[in-house]
């Protein structure tokens, strides 16, 4: 990520230690996650400690410290999903990714994340991939929606 | 748009809206909120707009993507005015159709209504329909009249008029006075009367006071406020506007999650229009007062729907919670007086101050007074946001307006209260809901997640599955909370890996008590409930698991085994095909069998035998019968076996 996007971004928001948060947020949107040279910078230009920024970089779900895959899986663990079956679709997606939640596979191919409640319980259990909502998953179907994508 | 300078012009205003406005005109109104869009209403609003555009009818009908309405279950919802006609689960296909039939021709596409499904009566009207029937919506009725992003939609509905009621014929103290008097209590877990919190902010020396709109809405399986802020976000503004004036700020701030993206773009443009017209800035409607109000997104932590941590965040840190040796509404956000309400809280202050205080408290109970809006999730017929009356049974709730328990299951307990919260049993059906009705029954009302469990629900796995999300979601600032919920999960995995001891449950209660005593904050305090109110009432599930390594309601993964019935199996190899661990043996006219090593217990083969088989079932706590000899396999079908 270039240096002067990053300055761009700080600048809109003054340069203020307060906007910290909202900072790394813009980041993380524009380039999906947080390189070591952004968090530098930021730590630089708003003059807080890069412990700080670190600290809040590991410790919000929002941000990433690595790269992610060409498509985001979230797979809602929300109550109402978790009774509805969510496990087992997060077992099937594990087995067909061969990575965890969390995880990134070695092709940037899926970003695997467990996410708590999409706002979709009547469609429970909820796989979204890229922002796309697919409803009422068995692990059969999980797999077939996975295979869709290149 | 010109600024509106006093009360009269707002009301010239109003009125020029309302005379552009023929209430008779046709209305295609589409839910836009979340659960409608996962089901395709995008591309049923872009149908609908296509179509009245092919007709030459857009002069004539208006076409708007609304918020919520509730029912999710049967979405996309699209309601028609000026009849209010509800057509449900309509897809694009069935645009032309409504389009040439219901706005052409006034007539009525009956496959859309919505049939009853005991008695097979279809319901024109939205407010024909049982769902809706049952509730009392004071906030969520307008949802599906306001165009979410049209600030003239509200203003239509009488937007406003308790902000300008409340700068030029009351004082803040009068404001303040009458939300004291409405009683109304925080709805966004711990049920404070908000009108102390407002006092005490209010007498506070120190003169620079916030008022904050907690908008992180984390709880999973609750999405009240989110429908709120997508579908009528300037009833949260002038909320929020009034307690301003209440307690004498001049700052507010929203801090809403980032994972609600629709919610964020709605209140940006909300704050953007109220700005242009005058109700938010500088001399607000002419008058003396100043307000502005800040957008702070959340970077997804739980834990930031904690007063103080959300304080903290707000300050751009890290969302630890702090000790509470001052209240926050004394010493909050840059330990200022700060005044923290919950979206649906802020929603129903212009009901109050326009209605006033005796029309609020009529409705409720003695100590929980007004409206709340529930998410009923889970194993529900009608999955979706309702808005009840406090007072009202869970049983009410359940079956009047929820329409029971799905595929002829049996209820077995209700959870409420979010992470923090407890499970009800069948028993207390009949409890009446309310503050401290619900604290008393050992869970609690929590921001309203309402999620529905059935026989096949294992409660412990319930108690485990919470306090795994707790673990997670613990900031790690302090001992009790980090550990003990960490330790707290350990057990209760174990216990539902059928690796349960003797004496786990004593650890886990012992474990709790600590929790509950030297948390810092209520994410600890309260985070042991889903345990202890499960264990309250469900101790026999527990025992179960531990001493016969038997989970009652074969939910439990390690626990259970699949097996299929030689005698039923019919040999239709449709299990076989689907498995996708491919444990499965047999063939054509050959009995299937599960290669126990293999089965990874996922339970598709329970789901796809055809239900006039049944011939897969789930054991638990008993070995699996050895399976059948090789050569006995062979199906040897009875019209053959005659001839």
């Amino acid at each position: 990520m270039e240096i002067e996007k990053i300055d761009q971004i700080i600048d809109n928001h003054h340069g203020e230690a307060s906007s910290l948060i909202q900072i790394l947020l813009e980041i993380q949107s524009e380039n999906n996650w947080l390189p070591k040279e952004a968090l530098k910078r930021v730590s630089e230009r708003l003059n807080v400690p890069s412990t700080r920024v670190q600290h809040i970089a590991t410790f919000y779900k929002a941000f990433s410290v690595v790269p992610k895959g060409r498509h985001k899986v979230h797979i809602c663990l929300g109550t109402a999903c978790h009774v509805r079956g969510a496990p087992r679709v997060l077992d099937t997606v594990q087995d067909v990714t061969g990575i965890k939640a969390g995880e990134t596979d070695l092709d940037f191919k899926f970003s695997l994340e467990t996410v708590n409640c999409l706002g979709c319980c009547a469609l429970g259990p909820v796989l979204e991939v890229d922002g796309k909502v697919h409803g009422k998953m068995t692990p059969g179907q999980t797999a077939d929606v996975l295979k869709t994508y290149e | 748009m010109a600024r509106l300078n006093s009360p009269e012009e707002l009301e010239q205003f109003r009125q020029e809206l309302l005379s552009k406005r023929d209430p008779s005109a046709p209305c295609i109104s589409v839910c836009a909120g979340a659960g409608c869009v996962a089901s395709g209403a995008d591309a049923v609003i872009a149908a609908f707009k296509a179509e009245i555009e092919k007709e030459g009818l857009t002069a004539k009908v208006d076409t708007k993507g609304t918020g919520c309405p509730g029912f999710c279950e049967r979405g996309p919802v699209v309601v028609i005015y000026p009849e209010e006609i509800c057509y449900l689960q309509v897809t694009a296909e069935d645009v032309p159709e409504i389009v040439s039939q219901t706005i052409k021709a006034n007539k009525i596409v009956e496959r859309l209504l919505y049939q009853d499904p005991v008695t097979g009566e279809r319901a024109v009207r939205e407010s024909d329909i049982p769902f809706y029937k049952n509730q009392k919506r004071t906030l969520l009725c307008n949802n599906i009249k306001i165009d979410s992003k049209s600030i003239d939609d509200y203003l239509s509905l009488g937007g406003y008029s308790a902000l300008s009621k409340a700068l030029f014929q009351m004082t803040d103290v009068a404001v303040l006075e009458e939300v004291k008097k409405s009683n109304i209590r925080g709805r966004g877990g711990a049920g404070f009367p908000a009108g102390r919190k407002w006092e005490g902010s209010r007498n506070a020396p120190e003169p620079t006071k916030y008022v904050i709109v907690n908008a992180d809405e984390g709880d999973p399986g609750a999405f009240m406020d989110r429908a709120l802020l997508e579908g009528n976000p300037h009833s949260i503004l002038e909320g929020l506007i009034l307690g301003g004036y209440a307690i004498g700020a001049q700052e507010g701030y929203i801090y809403v999650r980032q994972e609600y993206p629709l919610a964020v773009k709605n209140i940006h443009l909300a704050i953007e229009q109220a700005e242009a017209y005058g109700f938010l800035g500088e001399h607000i409607l002419g008058s003396r007062f100043n307000f502005k109000v800040i957008v702070h997104q959340g970077a997804g932590a739980f834990v930031c729907g904690e007063s103080t941590a959300l304080m903290t965040a707000l300050e751009g840190r890290v969302g630890e919670p702090r000790p509470k040796y001052t209240r926050s509404n004394i010493k909050g956000l840059w330990e200022r007086p700060s005044v923290l309400n919950n979206v649906e809280t802020w929603a129903n202050i212009p009901l109050i101050v326009n209605n006033g205080a005796d029309w609020f408290t009529q409705i409720g109970t003695e100590g929980s007074k007004g409206t709340k809006i529930f998410s009923l999730v889970g194993k529900i017929t009608n999955t979706g946001l309702v808005e009840v009356p406090m007072g009202i049974t869970l049983r009410d709730i359940i079956y009047n307006i929820g329409g029971g328990i799905p595929n002829g299951k049996r209820f077995k307990a209700v959870q409420t209260g979010g992470p923090s919260g407890g499970c009800i049993p069948e028993a207390q059906l009949d409890l009446e809901v309310g503050f401290d009705e619900l604290t008393k029954a050992g869970s609690m009302m929590g921001s309203g997640g309402m999620i529905v469990l059935d026989e096949d629900t294992c409660m412990v796995d319930m108690a485990r599955y919470f306090t795994e999300f707790l673990t997670d979601e613990s900031c790690g600032k302090c001992v009790p909370c980090r550990e003990g919920l960490r330790q707290m999960n350990r057990i209760l995995t174990n216990i539902t890996n059928g690796k349960g001891k003797e004496g786990d449950i004593e650890i886990l209660e012992e474990l709790s008590e600590t929790a509950i005593e030297a948390s810092l904050c209520a994410l600890g305090k309260s985070a042991p409930n889903p345990f202890l109110s499960t264990l309250r009432y469900f101790r026999d599930e527990y025992e179960a698991h531990i001493k016969e390594k038997r989970c009652p309601a074969m939910a439990c993964k390690e626990l259970i085994a699949y097996y299929i019935d030689p005698n039923k199996c019919q040999a239709c190899m449709i299990c076989l095909r689907k498995c996708p661990a491919e444990a499965i043996d047999g063939g054509k006219k050959k009995i299937h069998v599960i290669d126990q090593e293999k089965c990874t217990s996922c339970g598709t083969c329970f789901e796809v035998c055809p239900s006039r088989f049944g011939a897969v079932a789930k054991i638990s706590g008993e070995p699996v019968p050895p399976a059948v000899p090789e050569e006995e396999r062979n199906i040897i079908r009875k019209s053959k076996k005659n001839e």
